[in-house]
């Protein structure tokens, strides 16, 4: 009634091509030693993957130009003031979605 | 001037509460994703399946659009590989604090990884040094059934939720975002911090041009790849 052979197979290759990536990682890690130059490029990666989920965000693509999404570039203003006062990761988010609330009820 | 790392305890608990924050974020964007799923006609119970089975938010957005739009199967799961990669470079970074965990409990920890929990988790390496197995799986474990149980609700309640983006929810995932950067920066040693804000002025130039030819979590990863590279390279 819900879902159909082919449907549970199509998820099923969506999983184990999202599972096989996250856990190779943990495994390999475990036999072998990284070398360090590995080690110490890996402690850039969650600066440069937080700030590219960031960025991300606030790019949208207009017809042929990549453009700054004004709500998105607005509302990060206070977040990030706030993350920044109250290094605090739920009242930072309390006052993300309030300011996207406000932009939104008083500019669009 | 050596970091001051201040140990918080290494239980289930603390891991649930680490989490709680990030729970806005995984709610307001699992009924979204209900809600969507259910306009792409896609059935309650493979709602279920696909946040039980993929748990990747931007993966199950963009399996809905193809698959309404009819698309290959053997384009819908390269397309959610290629989504899903940069959970490759997540797990290899947070990985190397878990060597003296068996196998199965790493397994575990990889399974469960998504953006939110590698956000938190690598904020605690920046604040403390190191990762607890018993923190790790308090923390995945919640975001997980936060997650699959927010899509199927999502997707029952469906039409009757009110329009997630008027309140501003949708913004949660980003501020989290904003804010795990601003924490992991805070934990930084000062003499590097300002390195670390020149990377991600390149971060955003980088990605900007790459936006041009290619789609978004295609230029993450690879944008990813050359700034850390180039972080290196200037050490």
């Amino acid at each position: 009634m819900t879902t159909s052979v082919n449907m549970l197979l199509l998820l099923l290759g969506c999983a184990l091509v999202t599972w096989l990536p996250r856990i190779i990682p943990f495994l390999f890690v475990k036999s072998v030693e990284l070398p360090n130059v590995v080690l110490r490029w890996l402690k850039y990666i969650p600066i440069c993957i937080l700030s590219a989920l960031v960025f991300e965000s606030m790019f949208e693509e207009k017809g042929r130009f990549v453009v700054i999404d004004s709500f998105y570039f607005f509302a990060a203003i206070p977040t990030l003031a706030i993350a920044v006062w109250t290094k605090s990761l739920s009242k930072t988010v309390l006052a993300g979605v309030a300011s996207m609330a406000l932009l939104r009820l008083f500019f669009e | 001037m050596e970091t001051q790392y201040i140990a918080t305890p290494d239980t289930f608990r603390q891991g649930v509460k680490d989490c709680l924050p990030t729970l806005l974020g995984y709610v307001s964007i699992g009924l979204a994703f209900g809600v969507v799923a259910t306009t792409s006609n896609l059935s309650i119970m493979e709602i279920f399946l696909l946040s039980l089975l993929v748990y990747a938010g931007s993966a199950q957005f963009i399996f809905c659009g193809l698959y309404m739009a009819g698309a290959p199967v053997t384009v819908i799961i390269l397309t959610t590989f290629i989504v899903n990669l940069r959970h490759l470079l997540m797990s290899l970074t947070v990985a190397p604090y878990f060597t003296k965990y068996s196998s199965i409990r790493n397994v575990g920890f990889g399974t469960l990884l998504t953006d939110e929990t590698f956000g938190v988790a690598v904020t605690k390496i920046a604040q403390e040094n190191r990762l607890g197995g018993k923190w790790m799986d308090g923390l995945n474990i919640t975001a997980y059934s936060t997650w699959v149980a927010a899509c199927t609700i999502g997707g029952l309640l469906g039409k009757w939720l009110p329009d997630a983006e008027s309140w501003g929810l949708d913004y949660a995932l980003a501020a989290m975002f904003i804010a795990l950067l601003v924490l992991n920066l805070a934990s930084s040693p000062r003499h590097q911090i300002m390195r670390y804000l020149k990377l991600i002025g390149i971060m955003a130039l980088t990605l900007y041009c790459l936006l041009y030819f290619m789609p978004g979590h295609l230029a993450v990863l690879i944008a990813t790849v050359i700034v850390a590279t180039i972080g290196v390279m200037t050490e």
